[in-house]
């Protein structure tokens, strides 16, 4: 992933300015900055849902502006701010579901929530189950899809040490298939311990940190 | 294959969703049974003048809850979900047939449980032959008035002021559904024929389909 110059606008404000960052195989790049800096943005842009309106783009080897992108979203795995869960499905039946969706084998569902200890919450619904236990759901798609570029954004907020150690080995296990990592976090302990490198971002500007 | 997979996976969770909350049979159809009941009572329960009008009353009422059925089902989507299908490799066109397949089937099942409650309640001077077209057309609408809020719910994704935003995109559209469902039943005892007006409806379901399928892709991009 490469991106040179490249400055994003939502609703005519200017949210992300003249950004420069590359993510090599197997590499992930912390991103830390303060609320309001742009970091969610930064990655909806990598994860190609929103479009840079200045510079150019590359993701996974097209341009996200001029190629289409339905191309490679299937490679991209992201956590967001809120979960993504269906509240009126079990655990079991939402990853199904995102199983049926992406043409994976349904019958992989049991293990991946095997590794992310919800094989006893399997059949409580969504709605009825902490925030930690819908992220680890969540770590579990990601599991069934074996993303090549992964794209955190806040998602060890709020858990505890053994879910953010779920992330940890997710984080780990895409950068030794050969693929990358974008983690954003206001932990930069964290930030240091998963990443090859750190930047942070302030008023939409990248800046090297270590 | 997998655009059909996909479309019916949608489906499918859709109406599971639906069976468990039950907002379409548990809260939306007593609501419009009830508005059913209450016209009787504003036209001073003259029988005679309640089977004359009973139809129009069924169009008025089934068409305003059968909308908000139709935008109901559309208002499911959040961003968040909308993302996962982006990033899962959902084609917009797939979600957009998946999400007319479980809409219509609501909104059928709501126009057909309308027209039993209108033939019991009122009584109506329907003319000979005139139940099957009545059943037909409602059929029809209902199709069409699902195409209308699964757009509308395309269209305003997103949007804080989304469900007032669907609903006035949603009502001037659906006029077309309305004329053609109350002139084919009025011309039914005339010599003019009924087939103009379902006709209508039909290039009118066919037209919403097709721009549904094709504005997909492009809506869910200028979307975001």
């Amino acid at each position: 992933m490469r991106f040179e110059s490249a400055g994003v606008s939502l609703g005519g404000r200017p949210v992300l300015a003249d950004l420069h960052l590359s993510l090599a195989p197997g590499e992930s790049v912390g991103v830390a900055g303060p609320n309001g800096s742009g970091k969610t943005t930064l990655v909806r842009t990598a994860a190609t849902l929103v479009k840079p309106d200045a510079g150019s783009a590359t993701v996974l080897g097209i341009d996200p502006v001029d190629d289409d992108p339905r191309e490679v979203r299937a490679s991209i795995g992201l956590i967001g701010h809120q979960p993504a869960l269906i509240a009126e499905l079990t655990l079991a039946e939402n990853l199904t579901h995102v199983a049926r969706l992406a043409d994976i084998d349904p019958s992989r569902v049991a293990r991946a929530l095997e590794v992310v200890g919800l094989t006893d919450a399997a059949d409580r619904h969504a709605k009825a189950c902490s925030f930690g236990m819908q992220r680890r759901v969540e770590i579990a798609y990601l599991l069934l899809t074996r993303p090549r570029l992964l794209l955190l954004d806040e998602a060890a907020a709020g858990l505890d040490e053994s879910a953010r150690d779920l992330i940890g080995a997710l984080v780990r296990s895409v950068r030794d298939r050969g693929g990358g990592a974008i983690v954003v976090s206001h932990d930069r302990a964290q930030l240091v311990s998963l990443c090859d490198r750190v930047l942070r971002l302030e008023s939409g500007r990248l800046e090297a940190t270590s | 294959m997998r655009f059909w997979r996909q479309a019916l996976e949608i489906a499918r969770v859709d109406l599971t969703v639906e069976q468990r909350v039950g907002s379409t049979l548990r809260i939306t159809v007593p609501f419009a049974v009830v508005a059913l009941m209450v016209f009787p009572l504003s036209l001073g329960l003259r029988l005679s003048l309640v089977s004359e009008v009973g139809v129009g009353i069924f169009w008025a009422v089934g068409i305003l809850f059968g909308m908000q059925v139709a935008l109901r089902q559309s208002a499911n989507d959040s961003i968040q979900r909308r993302d996962l299908q982006a990033l899962l490799g959902v084609d917009p066109a797939a979600r957009f047939v998946g999400r007319l397949m479980s809409g219509a089937t609501l909104t059928i099942a709501f126009f057909l449980v309308m027209l039993v409650s209108m033939a019991v309640l009122f009584d109506p001077d329907v003319p000979e032959g005139g139940w099957p077209v009545l059943t037909l057309v409602s059929i029809l609408v209902a199709f069409g008035l699902t195409e209308l809020g699964t757009l509308a719910g395309e269209v305003t994704t997103g949007l804080s002021s989304r469900t007032t935003l669907a609903s006035l995109i949603v009502a001037p559209m659906a006029l077309p559904l309305v004329i053609g469902a109350s002139q084919s039943v009025e011309a039914l005892p005339q010599d003019t024929g009924i087939l103009p007006w379902v006709l209508l409806l039909i290039a009118s379901d066919l037209a919403l389909a097709v721009a549904g399928v094709a504005l997909a892709r492009p809506l869910e991009e200028a979307t975001r």
